[in-house]
């Protein structure tokens, strides 16, 4: 075995893995935020239809979604492999354990949050990922040019209870996720130190709160205005 | 006091093993946990009952060999060894649950009793540093900042008790081996090895069969001498900057 592959099938470095996955994922839902905030652009959708077109066709981007989808799977499969090898590295269990009073629920129900979270990927990339790129959307002109009308789709989708609070909770567990999961990476990658180990906590408290509150407050927005 | 003991009892490592319950009566509130099970033993002895086997030595919190998980926390519920935790920590009439440490690297060998032997391997893989032989050093020779001592002393209080792969949730032995990995690598006299320390330390640490730590920090938070999660921090750079850089192909 080489010592790449050695290291990577360690303990320590499938954590590795799970962090640098983990902390590329934080930087896409950053661009992912940022990016879908032109919902909240009162213009019938045309700088959302735009941006989705640029998303959907620019090389780099292209590339971005290419490591963003490998991280995805990485993230799993190495959460997988982990989960089990931690499952048989206890066989027998407790009668009576109080692990409450010595961790966050959140940190102890990472497999469970990230299930949820994956669930709802899935559902959300069949909305609308998939409906971008193979579906037969309805076009738009803006300026002599063609595209896809994927604001319609939008509007059309969150016009139904049931998917915005589904979106809405399913933000909720994101956020639970994040709030263990991102200063988890960084002590993983042994980023641990008295100057600047409480900021990153502070840090990725707000993170994980404000960002999928972002998210969720999409689906609210389109829901209550049109 | 009076209380009922729920204590695993198991034969042997190949026995299935099961709780069983006991009622003692006539503790004092100062007398210490191992007090009150020396005092169930005397009775099952007397019995002509088999004692319940658990490990301990010092009884002072120093040696590390003292174990119990009591009422679903390693070493009961203070942040203290099982030998310094006091009957005052529990109410008259309790129901106490008293299993062993529950990991596959810690097989059960009779009732309360664990091999620990998989800490000593670890130890083995990395845990020394090399000295010169010939005349007695003189004392301070070698000068140590004092954060860095601080530090390397903080690490070193690890007694090697295991009550961090009890909490922990994936039996994960990071704890305890970046305490180890840390006491050395923070001072000169643990450079020379400090590559191969660290990369060999973590290879034996897996292969016992310890599970991967998700940092819930429970292990910091149970540990009896409070020995800090930034030390997995720091086994975590270490290990990373030698694998990357040592000459072990
Ligand atoms: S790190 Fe703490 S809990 Fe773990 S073996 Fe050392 S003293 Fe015991
Ligand atoms: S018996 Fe020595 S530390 Fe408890």
């Amino acid at each position: 075995m080489s010592w790449v592959s050695k290291t990577l099938s360690s303990t320590l470095g499938k954590k590795l893995i799970m962090a640098l996955t983990g902390l590329f994922l934080i930087l896409f839902l950053i661009g992912h935020v940022s990016g879908n905030t032109l919902l909240f652009k009162n213009d019938g959708g045309e700088a959302f239809n735009i941006y989705a077109k640029f998303m959907t066709t620019n090389p780099a981007v292209k590339l971005l979604s290419y490591i963003t989808y490998i991280s995805v799977l990485a993230h799993v499969v190495y959460s997988i492999i982990l989960t089990k090898s931690n499952k048989t590295a206890r066989p027998i269990g407790y009668a009576i354990s109080k692990s409450e009073t010595n961790s966050a629920w959140s940190s102890r129900n990472m497999g469970v949050l990230g299930t949820i979270v994956l669930i709802f990927i899935v559902i959300h990339l069949q909305g609308f990922w998939y409906k971008m790129h193979w579906g037969n959307l309805p076009m738009v002109e803006y300026n002599g040019e063609q595209y896809k009308d994927l604001f319609a789709i939008v509007q059309f989708a969150f016009q139904q209870e049931w998917l915005v609070a589904l979106y809405v909770l399913s933000m909720v567990f994101l956020g639970f996720h994040l709030s263990h999961g991102f200063s988890s990476a960084f002590q993983t990658l042994g980023l641990n130190h008295v100057k600047y180990s409480p900021a990153i906590k502070k840090i990725g408290l707000a993170f994980s709160i404000i960002v999928p509150a972002l998210f969720a407050s999409m689906p609210l927005y389109i829901y209550f205005m049109y | 006091m009076n209380l009922t003991l729920k204590i695993w009892r198991q034969k042997n490592n190949s026995d299935k093993g099961g709780f069983k319950e006991y009622k003692i009566g006539g503790i004092s509130k100062d007398m210490s946990f191992l007090e009150m099970l020396d005092v169930l033993n005397e009775e099952l002895s007397e019995k002509g009952e088999d004692p319940v086997h658990f490990d301990h030595d010092c009884r002072e919190g120093i040696c590390g060999m003292c174990s119990l998980y009591i009422n679903g926390k390693p070493h009961g519920p203070q942040q203290t060894t099982t030998c310094q935790l006091h009957m005052r920590s529990f109410n008259d009439g309790e129901t106490i649950t008293i299993e062993p440490w529950r990991a596959k690297a810690f097989p059960v060998m009779k009732d309360l009793v664990v091999d620990r032997s998989a800490f000593d391997r670890i130890i083995q893989a990395g845990g020394y540093v090399s000295v010169n032989t010939g005349g007695v050093p003189d004392a301070n020779e070698i000068p140590i900042p004092k954060t860095l001592a601080d530090q390397a002393m903080d690490a070193a209080q690890c007694i090697g008790c295991g009550a961090c792969v009890a909490a922990c949730k994936n039996a994960s032995a990071m704890l305890f081996t970046s305490a180890k990995i840390s006491q050395l690598a923070l001072l000169p006299q643990g450079q020379v090895e400090r590559k191969r320390r660290a990369e060999q330390m973590v290879a034996q640490m897996d292969a016992e069969g310890f599970g991967a730590c998700t940092n819930t920090g429970a292990c910091e938070a149970e540990c009896p001498k409070s020995i800090s999660i930034t030390n997995i921090a720091r086994m975590n750079r270490e290990y990373f900057t030698a694998v990357v850089s040592s000459n072990n192909l």
